[in-house]
């Protein structure tokens, strides 16, 4: 192919690939394109600094490549054209080092007032802590002792598993969906802390217009006032281990009355849930706690059948802890090895008895071991006895 | 040593050309030819590989949902993707530029220090090895970013020790690289070649040594603390005994952004030989390039917490970092509005190297526009750690700092092998090149602005188009990349026969020697006049 063909076939890939461009925009993907506005005070001051240097940026641009197309156009040797030989201008150089100055000078002054906007965090109305956990996320509503545990939905965690044939769009907002979601009042200061318990993790929703470090044994501050009712939907943003990708964040924004109730129900919930810690139990109403436990918690190392994934994490199936006494079973749950967190903050004494039970006795733990004085029932207080 | 010995070695070389045999030639070298040969072939190799990762990170994220790996390897992949092209392809090539280069360039017989050059290669493979065979061992190779943060580099199993010793080893290397380049410089500049008669690739590379001297054992410090962390019970970055995981982002940054400028300077170098060559106009403002150089460099040890805004520093620490990232536009913007105007009513030809020269203008400055954006702490805030950075830097590293080392191949593949390299070949490399990394790399700006984090393996379906241009701009790229090895190896086998000047309008002492130059040249020093200096 001549040089000529080569270059009107690459005005003719630019064409398609702007038309390609274009179609995708005007088919109603303009949301997948800028910053969103979000729906706090910080959000809005946030997106209109973007935008200003946005358009200062694309300004510079236009400019600075308008200048070299033309040159590159004008200043070629094929139009029998002689080069100058000049190789300085004090007064030119001066002039690109002045300008420059000036712009920056002009985008720093909004700029530090929002972000002295921002580190306001005093006054707040109420706090929220937040902790990272691999690979999920703790809330304490500091006042009013509400506190959970929020992770991926449990259908989601089914369709993101590899080779599961499930498809992406077959559930709402995939990946990015939770089991306990946060709610939280609008019109109102909200001090929002954040902390962590293994490794770093970055709490981030874009509608609130920052994310902050979730950092092991530090707690960052800052703040929050949501003017809109609705769902807000983010991710962690700091790489954290495997499931980094799947461990979202949903904030249900509500008014303060709806918030009120909410509070009101959600304690009554937690009293019930501390009343059953010193209930016994029977086989069959742990096995199906423990299941359903397993499948939010344990789920994505040991994976569905229990068999781990070699060299990362070990098999559950006929394993020495599986099979072997009780207890050793229930220090490693509480307390975690290497790789495999401690579970004594996270799931409370019931929650564990079920998912040990449930581990003892599925895929064959338990038959496989019948007459050698295995423990197949594990109640919560022996849970309490072991903390 | 006597003088006769010193006069019988001098005139042997110059009347056979004396050049070793075998592996041995390579194994033993000291010759600086060889020894940038072997780096950049090197460099070339570890693209590829880490190349080849980027099209399993690109295949996993053409669809929402896990299809091909598991969440941890794709993990690994992002890391040593990361690890392998900073530290085995741009640094390496870099390094072998300025071995082949540099010399010839001064007027020096060799670099001054052959020995240690020859350990400086050849510690790579050994580094590589070590780091590479991590995939074979229990927990799998790194994978919590190649910015080693704790406590998660720390849950890595056997393949920890692994890569805190592979780092060592890089860094080590690159010490004695730039060790050798700056007493090159400083000792065997050819009578009448004073500094400020340079060339310009040679002062981006003293600059570029110092940066090296000054950070590379920031980091092998920042590691070995991890290294102790975990085997030997400190608490360096372990809250619970005292330490802060955050006094490891500070030290990694400390050395992290200077090494950002480690990898663009020798590139800036570069086209500023190229552009002057193919504008047949000397360089602009030659004093104000070496000021703004060097300016860089010393702002780039001010600038690291801008890495790390969202750790939550106090009020005055982010004001500090922004306005001392902002402040590093200037001297860039005077760089580019210096190749600008040396352009200017040039007589310009568009050779492949010009072309990839005048890639690295125009895509070096996108790079640099969102850059400028991202040091405004508070929109920060919202584009860290989203693909938005991801396009940032990929704009400054491949149409930037890539493109500038693939343009000085073209520009001096000639010089080396003795024949013209295939311009036809080389035009399609260029244009195909251009096309497939902005379809990479410019949609990432729009994913990451609406919400997409980065490094992760799966992602919303609203998401999905986009990534699917992404990956097919990433697999365009890759396959385009074929055509360059291609060239190189059809050029180095034959072709036409390339004159000593080469380039019409080629300057400086390099292209006083034949093409390809004797394995020994300017065993006696040139002298230098104003006349003859660089372009």
């Amino acid at each position: 192919m001549s040089f000529n063909k080569l270059k009107q076939t690459v005005l003719g890939l630019i064409a398609v690939s702007l038309l390609l461009v274009s179609g995708v925009v005007s088919a109603g993907y303009g949301d997948t394109l800028n910053l969103i506005e979000g729906v706090t005070p910080t959000s809005q001051k946030v997106y209109e600094l973007h935008m200003i240097i946005l358009y200062i940026v694309t300004i510079i641009g236009i400019a600075v490549f308008g200048v070299m197309c033309w040159s590159i156009y004008h200043h070629r040797k094929s139009r029998g054209v002689t080069p100058a030989t000049f190789h300085h201008s004090t007064a030119a150089e001066i002039t690109w080092t002045i300008i420059p100055i000036l712009i920056l000078v002009a985008m720093a002054i909004p700029a530090t007032k929002t972000l002295i906007f921002m580190e306001k965090t005093g006054d707040a109305e109420m706090t929220l802590k937040v902790t990272g956990y691999q690979w999920k996320w703790k809330y304490d509503y500091m006042e009013e002792g509400i506190s959970f545990f929020s992770a991926l939905h449990p259908d989601h965690n089914e369709v993101r598993k590899q080779g599961s044939g499930l498809d992406p769009n077959s559930v709402d907002n995939y990946l990015l969906d939770v089991d306990n979601p946060i709610v939280l009042p609008i019109n109102t200061k909200i001090r929002i802390v954040t902390t962590a318990a293994d490794v770093i993790h970055a709490w981030w929703v874009p509608a609130l217009g920052w994310k902050r470090d979730a950092i092991p044994g530090f707690i960052n501050d800052n703040w929050t006032y949501i003017e809109e009712p609705g769902v807000y939907r983010g991710q962690c943003a700091e790489l954290c281990g495997r499931d980094h990708g799947f461990m979202p964040i949903v904030i249900n924004a509500v008014s303060k009355e709806e918030y009120v109730a909410w509070v009101e129900e959600k304690k009554a919930e937690q009293e019930a849930a501390a009343a059953s810690a010193s209930k016994t139990f029977t086989k069959d109403e742990l096995m199906s706690k423990g299941e359903q436990i397993y499948g939010t918690q344990c789920v994505a190392c040991h994976q569905g059948e229990g068999q781990g994934i070699e060299g990362m994490f070990p098999a559950l199936v006929n394993s020495a802890i599986t099979t072997g006494p009780a207890a050793d079973h229930i220090d490693i749950v509480l307390n975690g090895k290497n790789l495999m967190p401690a579970f004594k903050e996270q799931l409370n004494d019931a929650d564990l008895a079920a998912v040990i039970t449930f581990e003892r006795n599925k895929w064959g733990n338990y038959e496989s071991t019948t007459g050698n004085g295995h423990t197949d029932v594990v109640q919560p207080a022996d849970i309490k006895a072991a903390r | 040593m006597s003088e006769a010995v010193i006069h019988d070695h001098d005139s042997h070389d110059d009347h056979h050309d004396h050049k070793p045999t075998g592996i041995g030639r390579w194994l033993f070298s000291t010759n600086h030819k060889d020894i940038g040969t072997m780096y950049l072939v090197f460099a070339l190799i570890m693209f590829f590989i880490g190349g080849a990762m980027a099209m399993v990170i690109r295949l996993e994220l053409f669809q929402p949902g896990m299809q091909y790996v598991d969440p941890q390897f794709f993990n690994s992949m992002t890391t040593v993707h990361a690890l392998v092209m900073i530290f085995g392809a741009l640094m390496p090539a870099g390094v072998g530029l300025a071995n082949w280069m540099i010399p010839i360039m001064i007027g020096a017989p060799d670099m001054a220090m052959p020995r240690m050059n020859n350990m400086s290669f050849w510690i790579l493979p050994f580094a590589f090895t070590l780091l590479l065979s991590t995939f074979f061992m229990a927990g799998g190779a790194p994978a919590g970013g190649w910015t080693m943060y704790p406590p998660l580099v720390l849950q890595l199993d056997h393949g920890f020790p692994f890569l805190i010793f592979a780092v060592h080893f890089l860094g080590i290397s690159s010490i004695m690289g730039a060790i050798n380049i700056i007493a090159t410089v400083f000792n065997m500049r050819a009578p009448g070649m004073t500094f400020m008669r340079l060339p310009l690739f040679v002062w981006t590379w003293i600059i570029t040594a110092f940066l090296l001297i000054a950070s590379m054992p920031v980091l092998a410090g920042a590691v070995t603390m991890l290294l102790t962390d975990k085997y030997f019970g400190t608490a360096f970055f372990n809250a619970a005994g005292g330490g802060d995981p955050v006094m490891f982002q500070h030290v990694f940054w400390f050395f992290g952004h200077p090494e950002v400028y480690i990898l663009v300077l020798p590139s800036f170098g570069v086209i500023s030989q190229i552009i002057p060559t193919f504008s047949r106009k000397p360089l602009f403002g030659y004093a104000s390039m070496v000021y703004a150089t060097a300016s860089i460099a010393f702002l780039s040890f001010f600038v690291w917490a801008h890495h790390m805004f969202t750790v939550g520093m106090p009020l005055t620490g982010e004001l500090f970092f922004m306005y001392a990232t902002m402040s590093i536009a200037v001297p860039t913007g005077v760089k580019i509005f210096n190749w600008m105007a040396t352009m200017w009513k040039g007589a310009m030809t568009f050779e492949t190297p010009m072309l990839f020269a005048i890639g690295v203008l125009f895509m070096f400055s996108i790079g640099g526009f969102s850059g400028l954006m991202m040091g405004i702490t508070p929109v920060d805030f919202q584009y860290h750690d989203t693909y938005f950075i991801v396009a940032h830097f990929h704009y400054v590293i491949v149409p930037g700092i890539i493109f500038g080392i693939i343009g000085g191949v073209y520009f001096w593949l000639p010089k080396w092998t003795g024949h013209m390299y295939d311009e036809t070949l080389g035009k399609w490399h260029f244009w195909l090149s251009t096309i497939s990394v902005n379809i990479l790399f410019f949609p990432m700006h729009f994913v990451g602005l609406a919400g997409m984090p980065r490094r992760i393996p799966d992602y919303n379906v609203q998401f999905t188009d986009w990534n699917q241009i992404i990956s097919l701009g990433g697999f365009a790229f890759g396959l385009s990349q074929l055509i360059f090895v291609w060239v190189i190896i059809k050029c180095v086998r034959g072709g036409e026969k390339a004159t000593d000047q080469v380039w019409e309008g080629a300057h400086g002492l390099e292209w006083t020697l034949p093409s390809p130059p004797p394995f020994h040249s300017f065993t006696t020093p040139p002298q230098v006049t104003d006349a003859t200096a660089h372009s």
